[in-house]
C-alpha cells in the first residue's frame, strides 16, 4: 500500500470540508484510481468530475501517471488567478 | 522578481526590476478587482493560491515567455488575501528592445497564467459568495 497527501482548496475544500487528508492505495496506483477513490468517499465532489485537474509535487500529471509513496498530491479544481 | 504576496503590490517596483539598459521598452498588464460580475454588484475579491505551484509554473511561464520573444526581463506579482475594488491583484511587466516582443510577451504571460496558475479567487456581493467557475475569470 501506498500513503499519499492530498491538498484540496476553494470550492472543493468547501465540499470536503478539509484541506489536507491522507489516502492508503494500492502499490501501482494511478491519479485516475486516486480519483476514484476521492468521489467515493466525497461523492459531494461527483459534480466536478471533469474540472479537475491533479498535480503531484507540483507538476500537473494525466490519468495515468503511477503515484509513488508520500507524493505530495494536490486536487485542482478551476483556476481563476490574475 | 516572480513572487506572491498578501499585501499592495508596489507597482513602481516591479517596474524597477524590469529595468533594463539595453531595454527599448516596457510593456505592463495590472490586473485589478472589479466592482462587478455577471451583472452583480462584487463588494470584495479573495485569492487563495497552492503557493509552491503557483511559484513554480508562475517561474515557468516566465522562461517560456524568455524562451518564445528576445526580452531582457519579465517580473510576476501576484497577491493573494483580501484584494479590495481598484486594487491590483496580479501585475506583470517586461522589458525589451523592441515593443512588440514586449506586448507579445506580457500578453503571453497573463493568457497562460489565467489558464494554468493554482490560484482561486472568490467573489463577494451583498447576499453571498462564489468561487469563480470554469467558464469565467
Amino acid at each position: 500500500m501506498i500513503s499519499v497527501n492530498v491538498k484540496l482548496f476553494a470550492m472543493t475544500r468547501d465540499l470536503v470540508g478539509v484541506g489536507d487528508l491522507n489516502l492508503s492505495l494500492p502499490d501501482q496506483s494511478s491519479t485516475s484510481a486516486l480519483m476514484s477513490a476521492l468521489l467515493s468517499r466525497y461523492p459531494q465532489l461527483q459534480p466536478w468530475r471533469h474540472h479537475l485537474r491533479i498535480a503531484v509535487n507540483n507538476e500537473y500529471v494525466g490519468d495515468n501517471h503511477l503515484l509513488r509513496n508520500a507524493d505530495e498530491v494536490a486536487v485542482i479544481p478551476p483556476v481563476s488567478g490574475g | 522578481m516572480i513572487e506572491i504576496i498578501n499585501h499592495n503590490i508596489d507597482v513602481a517596483c516591479v517596474l524597477k526590476s524590469v529595468e533594463d539598459p539595453s531595454a527599448g521598452g516596457i510593456d505592463v498588464f495590472i490586473g485589478t478587482t472589479r466592482n462587478h460580475a455577471h451583472g452583480r454588484k462584487v463588494l470584495v475579491l479573495e485569492y487563495e493560491a497552492y503557493q509552491p505551484m503557483a511559484l513554480h509554473v508562475m517561474n515557468t511561464i516566465a522562461e517560456e515567455a524568455r524562451r518564445r520573444w528576445d526580452i531582457r526581463k519579465i517580473s510576476i506579482v501576484h497577491r493573494i488575501g483580501r484584494v479590495d475594488i481598484g486594487e491590483a491583484s496580479i501585475v506583470i511587466a517586461v522589458s525589451a528592445s523592441h515593443r512588440r516582443e514586449a506586448f507579445e510577451a506580457c500578453r503571453y504571460a497573463i493568457d497562460t497564467l489565467k489558464k494554468e496558475v493554482p490560484i482561486w479567487k472568490k467573489e463577494f456581493f451583498d447576499d453571498g459568495e462564489v468561487w469563480v467557475g470554469p467558464e469565467e475569470s
